[in-house]
């Protein structure tokens, strides 16, 4: 397993080239994850999401710095969108982290989604392996700019930022479902706009409202001033890097931990049970022309996409159905 | 089965702020169905080399506007060769005058673009001369 022990030291193009490996889904990059998996789980894994432009980037940067400050190896994973109609993607994350590209410690790989529709890409589980495997002490994974629903991160994040920005409606969009459930820690981007005021005291005022178990992580709502005005943004940036660090601390101390890990491992056994079963079966019908008879018997209306699959079902997976 | 899909990295080398090229191409590129790591500017060769390596490219592509590519361009090449990663293929393009040209080719620069290059050529070129992953 020699590209497993390379990543085990750290090498940084095994790693990334493993990544892509996995991102075109080329068969031999499972048996090299099978052999790192036992030694993932050390590295706290923290999801950055909010909408398009509310600055992400901008403090995973920052959070780089701080966790250097602290002697942490960082990794990062940022996502952005693939195209629908060509397959090509811009990933322009990076760029405001650029000045970490030469520290050896720190590990930046840009992500597209290529058609995934929960904010990440499909890699992204294993891409966190790659890196936690290597060694990194903090992964940070960036999501695409999100907007309601796109909570996939809770799957695979033990803390989970979420960034938002003053301006983007009144506090009936705090009490909504989806992104504003998953924080654990609010970031009030952008704090020297207006409105910034009023959206931090709307947050508190849902987070007043939710129910928290006794002894549950209250999520604070944190401000982060102009990152045009370094005196301002690095105070407010070392206040979020503490908070991050002190809720996976509360994490372990707690029994919560426990929660997050089995949510994390059964989503994990999921997506791989859909893998290894959905693809085989789907490669046969492809490859036998099986997928198109199906379809066109749809498009004549001879039956129904539910009876087709049940037929499927009886046919391959003997034994469940 | 996923097709191997070229990634390629953009980046603007050294002390020229004038990225309206770059971000043509960037754009072009993710028309052409690659992915694409745009890196910003003022970005140093060391800066291109490590994130290169960091993204697993096929291509780097850099543009450079200031008069400094004779300097630039072989710095990425030759880091890249120390780092052991000599196989990700670099490519130019800027204000370069044509007498550079063969200097640059025999630094390991692999195609030059000048002003007046249809994008179409661009997209051409790397479409007939890069595979993704299998570089050498």
């Amino acid at each position: 397993m020699e590209t497993g022990k390379k990543i085990k030291a750290g090498d940084v193009r095994a790693a990334s080239r493993l990544i892509r490996d996995i991102e075109d889904s080329i068969p031999e990059s499972k048996s090299t994850i099978k052999h790192l998996f036992p030694y993932t789980g050390k590295a706290q894994v923290v999801g950055i999401t909010g909408s398009p432009g509310a600055g992400k980037s901008t403090l995973v940067d920052g959070l780089i710095e701080m966790s250097r400050k602290k002697e942490k190896t960082v990794g990062v994973l940022a996502v952005d969108p693939t195209s629908p109609f060509t397959g090509g993607a811009t990933l322009g994350d990076r760029i405001r982290m650029q000045r970490h590209a030469e520290d050896p410690a720190v590990f930046i790989r840009s992500l597209a989604t290529r058609g995934s529709l929960g904010g990440l890409s499909k890699a992204v589980g294993d891409a966190i392996h790659v890196m936690d495997a290597m060694g990194k002490d903090v992964i940070f994974v960036e999501t695409v700019g999100t907007g309601q629903q796109e909570v996939e991160i809770i799957h695979y994040a033990h803390t989970v930022l979420v960034v938002l920005v003053p301006g983007m409606g009144d506090e009936i969009q705090a009490i909504k479902a989806g992104i504003m459930e998953i924080a654990d820690i609010f970031v009030v981007n952008k704090a020297d706009r207006e409105g910034a005021g009023k959206l931090q005291r709307e947050l508190m005022n849902m987070i007043e409202m939710s129910r928290i178990p006794p002894g549950g992580w209250r999520p604070p709502v944190l401000t982060i001033g102009n990152s045009f005005k370094p005196e301002v943004f690095e105070i407010d940036i070392e206040n979020l890097s503490s908070k991050v660090y002190e809720h996976y601390e509360y994490l372990v101390n707690s029994d919560f931990i426990g929660d997050r890990l089995r949510r994390k491992t059964t989503h994990e056994l999921n997506e791989a049970l859909r893998s290894s079963i959905l693809e085989p079966v789907l490669r046969v019908l492809v490859s036998t022309g099986e997928l198109d008879r199906m379809i066109e018997k749809l498009l004549r209306k001879e039956s129904d996409p539910c009876s087709l699959s049940e037929e499927v079902a009886r046919k391959y997976l003997q034994g469940c159905i | 089965m996923t097709q191997r899909k070229i990634r390629i990295m953009v980046a603007k080398p050294g002390l020229d702020g004038h990225d309206r090229g770059a971000r043509i191409l960037a754009r072009c590129f993710r028309d052409a169905g690659y992915e694409v790591i745009y890196t910003g500017c003022h970005q140093t060769p060391a800066q291109i080399a490590a994130s290169a390596i960091q993204e697993d490219v096929d291509v780097v592509g850099l543009s450079c506007l200031s008069g400094a590519h004779r300097y630039l361009f072989p710095q990425v090449v030759t880091l890249l060769r120390e780092k052991g990663a000599g196989d990700i293929n670099v490519i130019g393009g800027g204000i370069i005058p044509e007498q550079d040209f063969q200097k640059l080719y025999d630094a390991g620069i692999k195609a030059i673009f000048i002003p007046g290059t249809t994008l179409d050529t661009i997209v051409e070129w790397v479409n007939n001369n890069i595979k993704p992953v299998e570089r050498t």
